[in-house]
């Protein structure tokens, strides 16, 4: 069965208003296997799979589903045949319970015609178990931890008896042990039969679970290659349309600068914030790129939110450049010099309906008016040097940001910081669901603003970007620091060490101190 | 209306038709819609090509419009204004008090009283954190009760010739509260389009996290549209207490907050928030006129007028929805 093809997409042309997102496409998913789609934002992978589940209608092409011609009009007809999609911002129903999320609309039901919840609750309990998960079923899905989350889809989308799931991006907020708790789902489900197709930026995690790679380049097939017979910079020189040279040149290792003898510019002392920060307490010194590291509830974002303004500390104190601080707004911090880039872009970020000029120049219009008038040429001036010197790709700057890729709008939003000309620069998670070409050039904007004076306090859940990125990196966990790596200390090893040493009760089920992130996790409690 | 500056170019001459013509679709749909209209009755109506008859049917919508235009920057907050009839309520009650005074003192006099009412909107709204429907549903309540007390239920008349002026009064023959009604709209186009008032009502209500934590003194911003949208219903309750030359508490603004509401939404504002349309306010407020004036000249009953009304606030709605 194992060379059976499952999917057969062929010559795939979508148009959309103004441009042509796919431009013949063709995709072949064999039975049973993971297969990784790649591409840069904007390649057409999205709107690829909106047209497998049914989402969109495509112009031109075939679609050949288990040896049938198909064409979908509604996401639903999609599922009926057996395909189903498990998305990046997790769809379920926040106060129902698992069972209810897993089995809705078609709940076992009694001779009444009432739902049978006995039945019902073993079911469910029955499909998480067979993927090696063991949580009460009875209560409501927003108990339990965003990993949890994921599995819960994914139960749905097995107990539907799907033959192909898709997976767009589903590990963006889940951090290294939930990954793999995913993974060894993904075997499983592999092991029965059913095909995957996978979606991710984080080339180390299609090389653990994938077996083909089919990769697209502005709406175009550029190949399917099996993923041995691929190296990672092979793979990146496909994605971005560059030699394989330029390719090693964009992915290569910042070298680590100690900046401690700088002046210090933000120092933290023993700072608490609601239930998630206990106790945390660093310098960040000048043009210094300052890691924080810990896992998802770690107290990273929380700890950079009280910096910045937005959550009010309720204990510790912040000094910035040498005075005691106590920002009620992030307007204080934004006039007093410290920017922060939160990690939903979406949510918190951009303006979606507004154009990239007004986005760039929101945080500082007053800049550019004068009696409450804007000054459209002073915008134009800052503006078309942001877009030149971050490389945004737009037509204009008048293009509303919501019709960009996510790693143009993150450009958008680091100029909209930088026309502020801050000391302290905060990122949280600056290149969450952005490909590596766009990734590699944010990477090295962070450098250069490191170089330029400003002192940049990094969050990152991929420890690697971490460590490519900060000179030095303080580890958090349970909303403490548990240690601070420097120099060649700054290992993904070291960090798992350390956050394994901290480990004061059980999370997660087989493993405990000897750090073994590659062990099996065999129990899994909810968190 | 942005899109209107989409660049061209790097697409197939067909691409560009499509999207030209969606885009001036949308752009122009209201006045197309109104010039057709216009002509229609032309045809059909005796006497509507008089100036007289157009001066009338503004006439009849320029305190609905000035409402609608306050409750433009309210709804491009994402918020909504109920209380907009209860405060023109309480302001031809208020201003009669001030008869004996200028009346530039009666009028500033009254908006500033009707300001503090937006105020207490705008405060339960932003600062303790009500949601607008509830919050100015509880003042469209009281507010319409306490001017009621005040007058004990009676029409208050009066004879001040100055004040009336506002409302039955004609430069070049020109109706006061036709010119009253372009003046505010011009003014309140000028702050949305070229001030940066205008760019934070809009990032506020399209995106209220991000504009906070953009800087943005979200809480302000909201203030500030509830007291313009007291003051310009204030506005109209002086105009039409003007006209009336008499003060009804009972009867005064009723249901406009509907009437406005729904202007807004033909004008092209969207009811989530975002970039709030002036002129489409406007436009749409002189379509509802032009509908019941059709009706009306024409002698057909009114009813019929509130069902094609209907029909064209969803086809804006229709029309408004994101392309997919």
């Amino acid at each position: 069965m194992a060379d059976e093809l499952l999917l057969e997409m062929k010559n795939i042309v979508k148009n959309f208003p103004g441009f042509k997102a796919l431009k013949g496409v063709q995709l072949e998913i064999r039975k049973g296997e993971v297969h990784a789609l790649m591409g840069e934002n904007g390649a057409g992978k999205s709107t690829l799979i909106k047209i497998m589940t049914g989402v969109y209608r495509h112009d031109e092409g075939t679609i050949v589903l288990d040896g049938e011609d198909v064409t979908f009009k509604a996401p639903v007809e999609s599922q009926r045949k057996g395909i189903s999609t498990i998305y990046q911002e997790v769809s379920l129903i926040p106060y129902l319970s698992v069972t209810e999320n897993i089995l809705i609309g078609r709940e076992p039901k009694t001779r009444l015609g009432t739902i049978n919840w006995k039945k019902a609750h073993e079911k469910a309990r029955a499909i998480l178990l067979g993927m090696g998960i063991d949580i009460d079923v009875r209560q409501p899905v927003n108990v339990y931890s965003t990993a949890i989350h994921q599995m819960v889809s994914i139960a749905r989308a097995v107990s539907m008896q799907s033959k192909l799931v898709v997976m767009d991006e589903p590990t963006s907020s889940l951090d290294d042990h939930e990954v793999e708790v995913l993974f060894r789902v993904i075997r499983k489900l592999k092991a029965d039969g059913v095909s995957i197709l996978f979606v991710s930026h984080r080339l180390d995690e299609i090389y653990t679970v994938c077996d083909r790679i089919t990769v697209l380049r502005d709406g175009e097939y550029v190949g399917t290659w099996p993923i041995q017979e691929l190296s990672q910079t092979r793979l990146i020189a496909h994605m971005i349309g560059k030699s394989e040279s330029e390719a090693a040149r964009l992915v290569r290792m910042k070298e680590t600068e100690d900046k401690t003898n700088e002046k210090v510019i933000v120092k933290l002392a023993g700072i608490r914030q609601g239930n998630r920060v206990t106790d945390v307490s660093f310098e960040l010194h000048r043009g210094e790129v300052l890691g924080l590291a810990g896992l998802l509830g770690s107290g990273r974002t929380e700890t950079a939110k009280v910096v910045a303004g937005v959550m009010p500390a309720d204990g510790g104190t912040i000094h910035y450049d040498g005075l005691p601080v106590r920002f009620r707004s992030p307007r204080q911090a934004i006039r007093a010099g410290i920017a922060m880039c939160t990690e939903n872009r979406k949510t918190e970020g951009i303006i979606p309906n507004m154009s990239i000029r007004e986005n760039i120049t929101l945080a500082n219009l007053r800049q550019f008016s004068r009696f409450g008038f804007v000054s459209r040429r002073k915008q134009n001036q800052v503006v078309s040097d942001f877009i030149e010197r971050m490389g945004i790709k737009t037509p204009n700057a008048d293009q509303k940001i919501k019709n960009l890729s996510g790693g143009n709008q993150q450009k958008v939003l680091l100029s909209r910081w930088l026309a502020l000309q801050p000391n302290v620069l905060i990122l949280d998670e600056p290149t969450r669901g952005i490909d590596v070409g766009a990734k590699a050039e944010i990477h090295a904007i962070i450098q250069e603003l490191a170089r330029s004076g400003i002192s940049i306090l990094l969050i990152s859940s991929e420890f690697d970007e971490l460590i490519h990125n900060s000179d030095r990196i303080v580890v958090l966990r349970d909303g403490r620091v548990i240690g601070e790596l420097k120099g060649g200390d700054r290992t993904q090893d070291n960090i798992m060490k350390l956050i394994a040493e901290h480990s004061s009760h059980k999370e997660w089920g087989g493993e405990k101190a000897n750090g073994g992130h590659e062990s099996e996790a065999a129990g899994h409690e909810p968190v | 209306m942005a899109d209107m500056n989409l660049k061209l170019q790097g697409m197939n001459p067909s691409d560009q038709r499509t999207l030209a013509a969606g885009v001036l679709a949308r752009r122009f749909a209201l006045p197309m819609v109104i010039i057709a209209l216009v002509i229609l009755n032309a045809a059909v109506t005796n006497n509507f090509l008089s100036t007289n008859t157009m001066w009338n049917i503004l006439l009849h919508v320029s305190t609905t419009t000035l409402v609608a235009i306050g409750m433009t920057l309210v709804i491009a907050t994402g918020g909504i204004d109920l209380s907009v009839g209860a405060v023109m309520a309480l302001s031809a009650v208020f201003c009669t008090f001030l008869l004996d005074y200028p009346v530039v003192v009666i009028l500033a006099g009254t908006m500033l009283f009707c300001a503090l009412f937006g105020l207490l909107n705008g405060v339960v709204i932003s600062y303790i954190g009500v949601q607008p429907i509830i919050a100015t549903l509880a003042l469209m309540i009281a507010g319409r009760g306490i001017a009621q007390v005040i007058t004990d239920g009676f029409l208050v008349t009066f004879t001040h010739p100055a004040f009336e002026a506002l409302g039955k009064g004609k430069v070049w023959s020109i109706p006061v509260p036709v010119i009253v009604m372009f003046i505010v709209a011009v003014l309140v186009y000028i702050v949305v389009r070229y001030m940066t008032y205008g760019r934070y009502v809009e990032a506020v209500g399209d995106n209220e996290q991000a504009a906070n934590l953009a800087g943005i003194n979200v809480r302000k911003i909201k203030l500030s549209v509830y007291v313009l949208s007291a003051v310009f219903a204030s506005l109209a309750g002086m105009i039409e207490t003007a006209r009336l030359s008499a003060a009804d508490a009972t009867r005064i603004g009723e249901l406009i907050e509907m009437d406005a509401i729904a202007t807004v939404v033909v004008g092209g504002t969207l009811m989530s928030g975002g970039r709030p349309h002036i002129w489409g306010t406007v436009l749409g407020a002189i379509l509802m006129g032009l509908i019941t004036a059709t009706f009306n000249m024409n002698n057909i009953p009114y009813s019929y007028s509130l069902v094609i009304k209907a029909f064209i606030i969803v086809a804006a709605i229709y029309f408004q929805r994101e392309n997919r």
